[in-house]
């Protein structure tokens, strides 16, 4: 008898049997789908029902469907079917839910219930759009100054408290504040203090003035700038999740430093994604003034505390200076296609908001108020400059008839601006601007290429290999062979397991890993060989091939565990997929020719009393 | 000793001169190569756009041109990609160029010459990114090698380290080398290539100094050349067998892995010979040159007692 504990054979079966059970959901392919979604609730199992019993009694019942994270998912037969039910759906049920055209996984019910799926495919093996998005940290450090500023003003207009001048010093990062004397200093500081509290305000004097300063720490402005790139990921994630878009699984990570990048499955034309995933538009509500002349200030003469805007029709509007309400005060909004008014977009105020509001809508019944709505958007000039273009417009002027505060509509939007603008009030504005750097899109039909192609490299590449070992090594071959198989297995199994999306140079990285499984294969038999020559016998060959390969084999697998790891750490995108692979490619298939082929050795031959020859 | 009848006994030390000027040769080509041709650097790397279409017949790529031209798109390439109906347009880093609409403006003027055109695929890098990417290859390549290096460091003795490393390093010039050579192009997925080379071609270096360092134990009194000379020969049938299988596998993957991954196999194919050679015929050689002794590979038994049990 070869002794080779039975507990390690007890565990290569346990883990095979895990493996092929977490593979299994790759062998059920993909099925035409549609992705129901509601908005700012979820879809229920009563919902489930109701379309499932719609689609039957029109003739177009879905073969299966699941609920996952309140959306819906529905598979069809074929794309004819999906599209048919999609119809369907809106006619019978219009703005009740949103639809995207997906591809869903044919897994049986009771597997996708053990939290077992298949591999996630990368965007080269699927078709759809990678997004690179840098965000302008500088921009947000500055806009805090801004902010800065206008609060600082705004303090010292109140308290009635005489001041030279607010100065902002980008380079330095500094808000100063310039006074007469130390008297309206001091009183210009505790009312400062008191509007803004934990400030670190230092006294300074220039050019012979008494000044205040607040200067940003190098820490303020790294928070500054994280919390800058974290809240334009949630915005993003905000508005690629809305109903408005109907982008199915839309994934949205922090890349490095200050960029973002963005993952579209399925996606084929980017362009009006784009256009959302870019705005900066909100909206501000001002009181007209109805005392001055527009035209006088069209002529030059804006008077004090007013500012000139002018409607969509070019009318010149005065408004006050004060703004009544601000956009990150909304805390919902809704678009609304049909009310008597037209489209509408309803909104819903935070608390701060709401009693200004209300305030407002008190002192002021009878007069005028006007909806300004902002788009600021990044745009190159002629000369490739990358620009911010700001575009104010009153859209709408309406008398306030009664008093309201948190919830209202506002109208004299139209249909196309006023579904977008609800989606980017509801979503919130982006706290600092963001440019693309890179975009990569591919076609459906080149990712089916693609996966034809990889999964073509590896049943020649493997096969070749099989062969080959099958000829060269005899029984010990098909030992290997079955263990190459093993190892394909477990690769798709953790794979599966951990979610990692497949590339095309994943797939590569597969076949890769199958010629260095069969690397560590060839070393044990090698030595195997080389000990029977050298008189050893049989039993003994196989124990001191194993052992003694089991150095070189360890040593080997750490280098390219190196560089694997390297690659992991510095890759993104495709060359990440297919460090990955490697990684977890290097770790089965040392588990694999060390234990699962010494036990599958230890199968064929240690029952037998003797053994006389070896099949190698 | 009649057991090693089967072994080949090549005077791998004595001709290891021969061996050292066709590595001379080829890494001195190799960087003339890179300095006189230069590497056609993907768009990874130098920013830009990158369109693929397909077309249901083989256009003319000059009737293509000319289109283009006559839009006024600045195309730096129009070519064919893998096969004659894929076609692939490359143009350099423009400031005001958008994704979506270079590629939808692409494939307008192509769809002039052929109604039937499709658009595949769509890349568009800022030339800050590209910057960027290289950069970050390039410390990628250093990271690893220096890694690889702590580990032989480890592993072994300072003069087989110093061998294995200078055999490892002949193999990634080797491949960028073949880049400029027949300048394919050069991008991520070729880095990505170059980094497993790194790591795969130190298996056989590993696997011959792993013999070494045995046999030199076993039979001290033989010389270390000679030592040498067994051990790569003894271990000549694996290396030369896992080396051909891989190969195998990977030329599988250049044949039907289609032109996206052309470039990767094209380096694995290279740099897995590369290696090969440079296992055999280089890093024990060097080893050797600088001054390796028996004494050196004995002194590590006496550190690791527990390797003495392992010994007949």
């Amino acid at each position: 008898m070869i002794s080779y504990p039975r507990w390690k054979i007890v565990l290569v079966a346990v883990v095979l049997v895990i493996g092929i059970l977490l593979a299994l959901p790759n062998l059920f392919g993909e099925e035409s789908a549609l992705q129901l979604a509601r908005d700012r609730s979820v879809v229920t199992p009563a919902d489930r029902a109701s379309i499932e019993e719609l689609l039957r009694s029109k003739g177009v019942a879905p073969s299966g469907a699941f609920l996952e994270q309140g959306r819906l998912t529905l598979r069809f037969r074929s794309k004819q079917d999906q599209l048919k039910a999609r119809d369907v759906i809106t006619e019978a049920q219009p703005n009740q839910f949103t639809i995207a055209l997906s591809q869903a996984s044919r897994v049986p019910e009771w597997m996708r219930n053990l939290g077992l799926s298949p591999l996630k495919l990368g965007l080269d093996l699927r078709g759809g759009v990678y997004l690179v998005y840098q965000v302008d940290v500088a921009g947000a450090v500055k806009q805090q100054l801004d902010h800065r500023e206008q609060d600082f003003r705004a303090s010292l207009r109140t308290a009635r408290i005489p001041y030279q001048d607010v100065q902002v010093d980008y380079p330095a990062d500094e808000v100063r504040v310039l006074f007469r004397d130390a008297d309206s200093l001091a009183k210009g500081k505790a009312a400062i203090l008191e509007d803004n509290r934990n400030l670190n305000l230092t006294e300074t004097t220039i050019n012979s003035a008494p000044a205040l300063a607040l200067r940003l720490t190098p820490q303020e402005i790294k928070e500054r700038e994280d919390y800058a790139v974290q809240q334009n990921i949630t915005i993003l994630r905000n508005r690629l999740n809305s109903p408005e878009l109907a982008v199915s699984e839309p994934q949205v990570a922090r890349e490095g430093i200050d960029r973002i990048a963005i993952q579209l499955p399925g996606l084929q034309n980017s362009a009006e994604v784009k256009k959302i995933l870019g705005k900066t538009a909100t909206l501000e509500f001002r009181m007209v003034d109805e005392t001055n002349n527009p035209f006088d200030a069209v002529a030059g003469h804006v008077p004090l505390g007013s500012k000139l805007y002018y409607t969509r029709d070019k009318q010149p509007v005065l408004l006050k200076r004060d703004v009544v309400v601000t956009g990150d005060q909304l805390t919902d909004a809704s678009f609304q296609p049909n009310t008597q008014d037209g489209p509408a977009v309803s909104v819903s105020l935070d608390t701060r908001g709401a009693s200004k509001m209300l305030k407002n809508t008190e002192e002021n019944i009878g007069h005028l108020m006007a909806v300004v709505f902002i788009d600021r958007s990044r745009e190159k000039n002629a000369q490739g400059v990358e620009v911010d273009r700001t575009t104010e417009e009153v859209i709408n002027r309406a008398t306030i008839r009664g008093v309201f505060s948190n919830n209202f509509q506002i109208t004299g939007v139209n249909p196309i601006e006023g579904r977008e603008l609800a989606l980017l009030l509801r979503a919130g504005g982006l706290a600092a601007p963001l440019t693309e750097v890179e975009e990569r899109a591919i076609g459906p039909s080149l990712g089916q290429d693609n996966i034809d192609k990889g999964v073509n490299a590896m049943v020649f590449g493997m096969l070749a290999a099989f062969v080959f070992m099958a000829i060269y090594y005899k029984l010990f071959g098909l030992i290997a062979d079955v263990v190459l198989v093993a190892n394909v297995v477990l690769l798709t199994a953790f794979l599966s397991l951990v979610g990692a999306a497949l590339t095309l140079p994943g797939i590569a990285a597969v076949v890769l890993t199958v010629g260095m499984a069969v690397d560590a294969n060839i070393l044990i038999y090698e030595r195997i060989r080389e000990e029977l020559r050298n008189g050893v016998s049989p039993r003994a060959a196989i124990t001191a091939g194993f052992d003694r390969a089991f150095s070189a084999i360890a040593d080997s697998n750490v280098t390219a565990l190196i560089a694997g790891v390297v690659l992991w750490l510095f890759g993104a995108g495709a060359v990440r997929g297919f460090a990955v692979v490697l990684v977890i490619g290097i770790a089965t298939s040392m588990f694999t020719s060390l234990m699962g082929s010494r036990a599958l050795v230890q199968v064929v031959y240690g029952g037998r009393r003797k053994v006389d020859r070896l099949s190698i | 000793m009649e057991f090693f009848h089967k072994v080949t006994r090549f005077p791998f030390m004595n001709t290891r001169k021969v061996w050292y000027g066709l590595s001379a040769v080829l890494i001195v080509a190799s960087l003339a190569l890179v300095v006189m041709r230069g590497l056609n650097l993907g768009v990874d790397f130098t920013g830009g756009v990158v369109v693929e279409t397909n077309f249901p017949q083989p256009p003319n790529i000059e009737q293509l041109r000319g289109a283009l031209a006559k839009s006024a798109v600045a195309a730096a390439q129009v070519q064919a990609f893998g096969s004659s109906r894929d076609i692939l347009v490359r143009l350099p880093p423009d400031p005001n160029a958008k994704g979506d609409q270079i590629g939808a403006r692409i494939l307008e003027i192509f769809k002039t010459v052929d109604g039937g055109a499709k658009l595949q695929r769509t890349e568009v890098v800022g030339p800050q990114v590209g910057q960027e990417l290289f950069v970050k290859g390039a410390w990628a390549l250093v990271a690893t090698l220096a890694l690889i290096l702590v580990y032989v460091l480890l592993r072994f003795t300072p003069k087989l380290a110093l061998g294995a490393i200078f055999a490892v390093l002949h193999d990634p010039i080797c491949v960028v080398g073949f880049f400029a050579l027949t300048q394919i192009t050069f991008d991520l997925t070729a880095i990505s290539a170059i980094l497993a080379v790194i790591g795969y071609s130190l298996n056989d270096t590993v696997i011959v100094f792993d013999r070494v360092r045995e046999r030199a134990r076993t039979a001290r009194k033989l010389a270390i050349a000679q030592v040498i000379d067994e051990s790569i020969n003894q271990t000549l049938s694996r290396t030369l067998m896992t080396k051909l299988v891989t190969l195998l596998v990977v030329v599988a993957l250049l044949i039907f892995g289609g032109e996206t991954l052309h470039g990767f196999s094209a380096a694995l194919v290279i740099g897995i010979i590369a290696g090969t050679y440079s296992s055999i015929y280089i890093s024990a050689a060097l080893a050797l040159d600088l001054g390796l002794r028996t004494d050196d590979l004995l002194e590590r038994k006496l550190t690791k007692p527990e390797e003495i049990d392992g010994l007949p």
